[in-house]
């Protein structure tokens, strides 16, 4: 290693400088962390589209893993961007019924305009990502158990208001036809209209994460946390508006679930919570922190919603689906770190050889 | 005799009733490497500490070009230009070069009407940075920072302290963990650094390095300052038995060749064992 390093230089000096281009050559493509988790989803992709049938691979069944790889996509993200700045927001497991029960109390049982109880919803992940936020700033506690806190916290916080507040854990809401329209339709009858959220939640968290100051902040956030307070970024900051966009997220989801179904339940999400972990992990994201992409999480998103909907597809047993999803996890993360340490290892040598 | 640029007065810290530095005064000069030896507890990582506004010294004055200076946070010292490179040179394993090189002052572009990060401004700078330093062999700034020697990485971190304008640069331990060519490259890096004017304070316990780069020299033991000389005053081994504590090295050796002179004889218990 140290000896490559000093008889290089002499090499590549008199070579001519490597064209940049912007385009990545296909060694480094091949590089790319992300290569294991698109093996991974191409892999449950043929594996279900084999022993699924022709129903999985139609429309239908397209939609079916969408519609679930939406909805999760949609929290995965931001809890993917707290993961590489170091953190976990377990407590989006309470934030989506506390939001559907809030819509549907509002808007349901006292009858207010549709706007009000969606701005409220929302205004309530916010302010619970403020919460967690600050809480995991001042106290100094792992964001785990702040979050694991907030979650209990907050589910029964929604129950007792629910139940305070309209009598039941169940509530029905009337939406009008651009509520439903924006928040909780099905496109040709199949395709949920979160779809397009998600589409355009990936577009917004792809670009903080890769072309804005804020994305370096995090990456170096999760690398090293003080190191990156001693290089002038706002950690505080950061940390709370990463704890904020999570409890957005998974308060629009229970938003939209609510005018989706027409009705909120108090115990609904709490699958969410790994979920979202296992989506993240699959797609490439460090537990630790200081490493991950949009690309993964995207595509570890797809991973576990075909996995969790083609099983039904199968003359399997849906018991089976967990026990898939276990292994699927399992062999990703280790999937991943191979093709991490080949990130690390990439040198421009292997380039070279590549062309000659 | 011109004003140093970095002076340390009468530094006191202690943390609690624990006396951790008495009485450190100092002076660095631009172009000048100032070495600080000393064995591990004998306080140099408080000193460092200190130097770069992680902590505040009980009492004692620091000034920089004749005025006096405090500083409230590691953020405070480096923009009074003082850097600190730690042992392991960049902290963001996971991060590309550019990045790392850039972090909290990332350079940005217009992009219609956004400000994006300028990857591609930052990943020139980086690597033309690192090739001054005479790291040739990286050519893409994009490469991942774990993926770089460790001799690389520290000349990543200091290339970053010279780019942002460091008038000190503080080498924790830089050649500690590297192999004998790497260590020899970042020294003639120490060296390249020192010719820019910047004042170098290299801490190490390594007295064959700080003889080689070294203008100036202070022992530290048991934090205080058991000797401040320049180069060529002192020998070699009288460094080392500075460091060690004099006597206590003297001793310590002839325990070693009293341990030596038993292992000689073929070991009994080995053998039974095979």
């Amino acid at each position: 290693m140290t000896s490559q390093a000093h008889d290089q230089p002499a090499v590549v000096a008199t070579a001519p400088p490597a064209p940049h281009s912007s385009m990545p050559s296909i060694g480094s493509l091949v590089r790319r962390p992300e290569v294991g988790s698109l093996i991974g989803m191409i892999a449950v992709l043929v594996f279900f589209s084999i022993f699924g049938g022709a129903n999985f691979m139609s429309a239908g069944g397209a939609a079916s893993w969408l519609n679930v790889a939406s909805e999760l996509g949609i929290i995965a993200l931001p809890v993917g961007l707290l993961m590489i700045a170091g953190h976990l927001d377990l407590s989006v497991g309470s934030m989506i019924p506390a939001s559907s029960m809030t819509i549907a109390i509002i808007s349901g049982h006292y009858g207010l305009p549709i706007i009000v109880g969606i701005l409220a919803a929302l205004a309530l992940g916010l302010i619970v990502g403020f919460i967690n936020g600050v809480l995991v700033i001042h106290t100094k506690v792992p964001s785990f158990v702040v979050t694991l806190a907030t979650l209990f916290a907050l589910a029964g916080l929604t129950l007792g208001l629910s139940i305070i507040l309209s009598g039941s854990t169940s509530v029905a809401l009337k939406s009008g036809p651009i509520a439903k329209l924006v928040f909780g339709d099905y496109l040709g009858g199949k395709f949920q209209v979160t779809l397009f959220w998600w589409i355009a939640i990936v577009l917004i968290v792809g670009f903080i994460l890769n072309f804005s100051r804020f994305g370096n902040w995090i990456l170096a956030m999760g690398g090293d946390a003080v190191s990156a307070r001693n290089a002038g970024i706002p950690t505080d900051r950061v940390t709370i508006a990463l704890f904020m966009s999570s409890g957005l997220c998974a308060a629009f989801v229970g938003m939209s679930q609510a005018i989706l179904y027409n009705s909120a339940q108090v115990a609904a999400g709490q699958s969410f919570i790994f979920n979202s972990i296992i989506a993240v992990v699959i797609g490439g994201v460090l537990l630790t922190g200081g490493y991950g992409s949009v690309v993964g999480i995207v595509l570890g998103t797809l991973t576990f919603s075909i996995v969790n909907q083609g099983i039904f597809y199968t003359g399997f047993d849906a018991n089976w689906a967990s026990l898939i999803i276990g292994v699927l996890l399992l062999a990703a993360v280790l999937m991943n770190n191979t093709f991490r340490n080949m990130a690390l290892t990439y040198a421009p040598r292997s380039k070279s050889r590549a062309r000659s | 005799m011109t004003t140093p640029l970095l002076r340390l007065a009468g530094i006191n810290k202690s943390f609690g009733p624990i006396d951790v530095l008495h009485d450190i005064s100092l002076e660095v000069n631009r172009g000048e490497v100032l070495c600080l030896l000393g064995d591990n507890g004998a306080g140099k990582s408080t000193l460092i500490k200190i130097l770069s506004g992680v902590h505040k010294p009980t009492s004692g004055t620091m000034e920089m070009d004749g005025k006096a200076v405090a500083f409230d946070s590691p953020r405070d010292a480096s923009d009074h230009g003082i850097a600190t490179v730690h042992q392991f040179g960049g902290t963001f394993p996971l991060m590309s070069i550019g990045r790392s090189f850039f972090v909290g002052a990332e350079p940005t572009r217009r992009w219609g009407p956004l400000t994006i990060y300028d990857r591609k401004r930052a990943n020139e700078i980086a690597v033309t940075e690192m090739r001054q330093l005479g790291i040739t062999r990286i050519d893409d700034g994009d490469r991942l920072v774990g993926g770089l020697s460790g001799g690389e990485r520290q000349a990543l971190a200091i290339a970053r302290a010279v780019h942002f304008g460091a008038s000190v640069l503080i080498l924790d331990e830089p050649t500690a963990a590297l192999g004998v060519k790497e260590a020899a490259h970042v020294l003639r890096i120490v060296l390249q650094a020192r010719r820019k004017g910047i004042a170098v304070i290299f801490i190490t316990h390594n007295v064959v390095h700080a003889l080689t780069v070294g203008d100036h020299f202070a022992v530290l033991i048991r934090g205080a300052k058991a000797a401040d000389f320049r180069k060529g005053e002192k020998s070699r081994e009288a460094i080392t038995d500075l460091m060690a504590g004099g006597e206590q090295m003297a001793e310590l050796e002839a325990e070693i060749e009293s341990f030596s002179a038993t292992d000689d004889r073929p070991a009994p218990h080995g053998a039974s064992h095979a």
